[in-house]
C-alpha cells in the first residue's frame, strides 16, 4: 500500500502539476469527495454493522461533503493507518484526511500539508491494569509500555520518562489491534495512546471495570484534519465547514431547529444560513452551504454528543472541547 | 558494408539506444518527482540523518537512548536485522537438513512425520505463523510477577527468557584467542594430514586432535585463569528483571517463526540434492568398503550439495527479506525503525530508498558468499 502510493507519487506527479489548479473543482467533477479516516477507532471512524462508516472524523468528512455537493454520502472513504495517512494525502489518493491526526510544527512545514482548525484538543495518556496498583505515571518506572508505529506517541513518551528519570521499555506495533491485544494479554503494563484513543478501546474491552484510565496527560495533542499545503481554496472550504459547526453550535442551532432559523431577524444568523447572501460565492459552495451541513449532520455539540460523548459507549467530557463561552477552547471567526 | 548493416555495430547501437532511454526514463522521474516535492513543500534529502531520533528502541546491540541521532536509530535497526538473519539462516539450515534427511529416512513414522511437517509449515503464510508464536507466547506463559523458574536464574514470563550472564572477565577473551588459535591450527593439521596420506598413505587424525585441542586449551587456560565463574542472575524489580540477559518474546517468536518456516523449504531441497546422486554411487563407495558415514561425506554429500546450493541461497536470502515482517509483531528490526523514522521526518522517498538499498546490500553479499562457495563445490573437470 505504502509502496503504491510513493509510486503514485512518482508516476502522478506530472498529472498532478496540472490538476493543481484547484482541489474544489476537481471534487465538484468527480461528484464525490475522497477523505482518509482511520481504519478502526471506536467514536472517531469505525465501520458499523450494516459497514457504513460512523465517527467523529467521518461526521468532519461528512460535513465537508454536505457543503460542496449539499449531500453529506458522496464521500468515498480511505481507511489508512497511522504510517500511511500523510503519503496518501501527499500522492493525492485523498482530498482531505480526518483521522485524529496531531497538529505539529513539524508536520506543518516538512509534510507539505495545511491543517485546518481543530476538531478535538486531546492529550496523551496511559491505561493501566487495576490490579497492578498504578496510580500515577511515576509508579510505570521499569515498565513495558505498548504504543503504535507513526503517531506521536513514541516521541512524547520517550520525551515524558527521560525528562523524569523513569526507564521502560517500548514495545511498538504497526496496528492499533495489536497493540491493544498484547496489552490486553499482558505483555504490556500500559499502553498509551490519546485519552480519546484509550477511552474508544476500554469501550471494546470485555471487561472495562479491570482497566484504568490515568488522569495524567503528558503532551498536547490538537487534533486536527490535514489539506494538502498550496490550495487555499480549498483550504478555507475545509475550514470553514469546520468552524460552521461551531458557529452553529453558538447560535444554538441544531439539525432539528435549523429550519426555524430561516426566519430569524438576527442578521448574523441570516448571513451564517446563508439566507443573506454572500458567504457561498466567497468560498465557491452554493449559498446554502453552512445551513445544509447543520440540516444534515448536525452543530458541533450534536456531533460531539452522539460519537464520543454522553450519549456514546465513550462517554468521553467535553472538557476543554466546549466552546470558548463555556470555559473551552472552541472559537470560531465570525462568519462576515 | 555500411556501417549499420553490420550486425555487431547494429546491436552496440540498439543497446546504446535502449541504455539511454532506460536512463532517460530514470531521470525524468526523479527530476519530476523533485520538482514536486518542492512545489508541495515537502522535504527532501539526507539531511535528517544528524537530526536527534527521539524515539525509544526496546532492543539493541549497540549503546542507544532517545537522545541518539537518527543514523544511530537506523543503525540499531540493521544490526538487529542482521542478529535475527544471520541466527535465523544457521539453524534454518540445521533444521532443515535434519529433517530433509528424516524424510529419506527408511524409518516410516520418521519420514512421514517429516513430510506432515514440511507439508504443514510450507502451506500457511508466514505473516500468520508469526502472529501465532506471538499469541502463543504471550497468551501461555505467565505474567511477570508469576514467572516461571525452572532452574535457578532462568525465568520465562511473556516478557520474554531471563538468563544469567557470565560476569565479564579478561580471561575470557583469552579463552576467545585460544579458540582461533586452534582453527587456524586445524586448517595446518588438516594440510600435513593430506601430505602425510599423499606420500606414505597412512592416515592422521586431525580432526581429533583439533577437537581435544579445541576442547582443553580454554579449558586449560580457564584453570590457570583461577577458574573465574560469576554470574549475574536476573532479579525481579517492580515491572520487570534486572540483571542477567533478556531475549525479548519479540525477538523468540520471529526467529521461530523465520527458522520454522524457512527450515521446511530447505528440508525439500535437501531432500531433492541427496535424490539427485545416482544410486549407483551409493553401492560403487559401498563396495569400495567405505563406512557408511564415509559413504556420505565423501561420495554422497559432495555431490548433493551441487544440486542443493543454488537453491538453497535463495532460501538464504528469503529468511533475511522475510525478517522485515518483524514490525507486525514488534520486533525493532530496520523497517520498523525505518517507518518510524519515516513519520517523524515525513520523508518517505528517502527511506524507502534506504530499505531497498540495505536489503539489496544484504542480499548481494549473501548471493557473492554462497555463488563462491558453490564454485568451490562446483564438479571439477578435469
Amino acid at each position: 500500500m505504502k509502496i503504491l502510493m510513493i509510486t503514485a507519487l512518482l508516476a502522478t506527479s506530472t498529472a498532478f502539476a496540472e490538476s493543481k489548479s484547484s482541489t474544489l473543482n476537481t471534487i465538484k467533477e468527480r461528484k464525490v469527495l475522497k477523505c482518509g479516516v482511520s481504519s478502526g477507532l471506536a467514536g472517531f471512524s469505525a465501520p458499523n454493522s450494516k459497514g457504513k462508516w460512523q465517527g467523529f472524523d467521518v461526521d468532519i468528512c461528512r460535513a465537508i461533503a454536505a457543503a460542496v455537493f449539499g449531500d453529506p454520502d458522496k464521500v468515498q472513504y480511505t481507511a489508512l493507518s497511522a504510517q500511511q495517512r500523510f503519503v496518501a494525502l501527499q500522492s493525492g489518493e485523498i482530498d482531505v484526511l480526518s483521522r485524529n491526526s496531531t497538529f505539529t510544527l513539524t508536520r506543518d512545514t516538512s509534510l507539505g500539508l495545511n491543517f485546518a482548525p481543530v476538531v478535538y484538543y486531546d492529550g496523551q495518556g496511559f491505561m493501566v491494569r487495576k490490579k497492578d496498583g498504578v496510580s500515577k505515571i511515576a509508579d510505570l518506572n521499569g515498565a513495558s509500555i505498548c504504543t503504535q508505529q507513526g503517531t506521536t506517541t513514541e516521541l512524547n513518551l520517550a520525551d515524558y520518562f527521560r525528562t523524569n528519570n523513569l526507564k521502560f521499555k517500548p514495545v511498538v506495533f504497526e496496528s492499533n489491534d495489536e497493540v491493544h491485544q498484547s496489552f490486553v494479554k499482558g505483555r504490556c503494563d500500559a499502553v498509551t495512546t490519546d485519552i480519546s484513543g484509550l477511552a474508544a478501546q476500554k469501550s471494546k474491552l470485555k471487561n472495562p471495570d479491570d482497566y484504568i484510565i490515568l488522569s495524567e496527560i503528558i503532551s498536547k495533542e490538537p487534533l486536527a484534519p490535514a489539506v494538502r499545503h498550496g490550495d487555499d481554496v480549498w483550504f478555507d472550504v475545509v475550514k470553514y465547514s469546520i468552524y460552521a459547526l461551531m458557529t452553529a453550535e453558538e447560535f444554538g442551532i441544531t439539525s432539528d431547529n435549523v429550519d426555524k432559523f430561516l426566519k430569524t431577524k438576527n442578521p448574523k444568523i441570516k448571513r451564517f444560513l446563508g439566507i443573506t447572501k454572500g458567504n457561498g460565492k466567497a468560498l465557491g459552495l452554493d449559498e446554502k452551504w453552512a445551513y445544509n451541513i447543520i440540516k444534515m449532520v448536525g452543530n458541533y455539540h450534536e456531533i460531539f454528543e452522539r460519537n464520543v460523548g454522553k450519549q456514546s459507549p465513550l462517554k468521553l467530557e467535553r472538557g476543554i472541547n466546549a466552546l470558548w463561552k463555556n470555559g473551552g477552547l472552541h472559537y470560531s471567526p465570525p462568519f462576515k | 558494408m555500411r556501417f549499420w548493416n553490420d550486425r555487431k555495430n547494429r546491436a552496440i547501437i540498439y543497446q546504446l539506444l535502449s541504455l539511454i532511454a532506460v536512463m532517460a526514463l530514470g531521470l525524468f522521474f526523479y527530476s519530476n518527482t523533485k520538482a514536486n516535492l518542492e512545489k508541495q513543500n515537502i522535504a527532501t534529502g539526507f539531511h535528517f540523518f544528524n537530526r536527534v531520533a527521539g524515539f525509544e528502541i526496546s532492543e539493541s546491540l549497540i549503546e542507544y537512548n532517545s537522545e541518539d541521532s537518527y543514523l544511530r536509530a537506523l543503525k540499531v535497526g540493521v544490526l538487529n536485522t542482521l542478529k535475527v538473519s544471520i541466527i535465523g539462516n544457521i539453524l534454518a539450515v540445521i533444521l532443515g537438513v535434519f529433517i530433509g534427511v528424516c524424510r529419506l529416512s527408511k524409518n516410516w513414522p520418521l519420514a512421514k512425520l517429516a513430510q506432515g511437517y514440511i507439508e504443514t509449515i510450507r502451506n500457511i503464510p508466514l505473516l500468520l505463523q508469526l502472529f501465532f508464536w506471538y499469541a502463543l507466547f504471550t497468551e501461555i506463559l505467565p505474567g511477570v510477577r508469576q514467572a516461571l523458574n525452572p532452574m535457578p536464574g532462568v525465568y520465562l514470563s511473556n516478557r520474554g527468557v531471563m538468563l544469567p550472564s557470565l560476569e565479564y572477565n579478561p580471561v575470557f577473551f583469552y579463552m576467545g584467542v585460544s579458540v582461533i588459535f586452534t582453527i587456524i591450527l586445524g586448517y595446518f593439521l588438516k594440510r600435513y594430514a593430506k601430505k602425510v596420506q599423499d606420500q606414505s598413505g597412512k592416515q592422521f587424525p586431525h580432526v581429533l586432535y583439533t577437537v581435544l585441542v579445541l576442547l582443553f586449551l580454554p579449558l586449560l587456560i580457564w584453570l590457570v585463569g583461577g577458574m573465574p565463574l560469576e554470574f549475574n542472575l536476573p532479579k525481579l524489580q517492580g515491572f520487570n528483571f534486572s540483571g542477567g540477559v533478556s531475549i525479548s518474546p519479540e525477538f523468540i517468536s520471529l526467529l521461530l517463526g523465520l527458522v520454522l518456516y524457512t527450515s521446511a523449504f530447505i528440508a525439500e531441497i535437501v531432500r531433492s540434492g541427496i535424490q539427485s546422486v545416482k544410486k549407483g554411487q551409493e553401492e560403487a563407495a559401498k563396495a569400495l568398503g567405505l563406512k557408511s558415514y564415509l559413504v556420505l561425506t565423501l561420495v554422497i554429500l559432495p555431490q548433493a550439495l551441487r544440486v542443493i546450493i543454488p537453491p538453497l541461497t535463495s532460501q538464504l536470502l528469503n529468511l533475511t527479506k522475510n525478517s522485515s515482517l518483524a514490525v507486525a509483531i514488534a520486533y525493532p528490526d530496520f523497517v520498523n525503525i525505518a517507518n518510524t523514522t519515516m513519520n517523524q521526518t515525513g520523508q518517505a522517498i528517502e527511506l524507502i530508498s534506504l530499505i531497498i538499498l540495505v536489503y539489496l546490500s544484504f542480499s548481494l553479499l549473501t548471493s557473492l558468499f554462497m555463488n563462491w562457495f558453490n564454485k568451490k563445490m562446483a564438479l571439477v573437470e578435469r
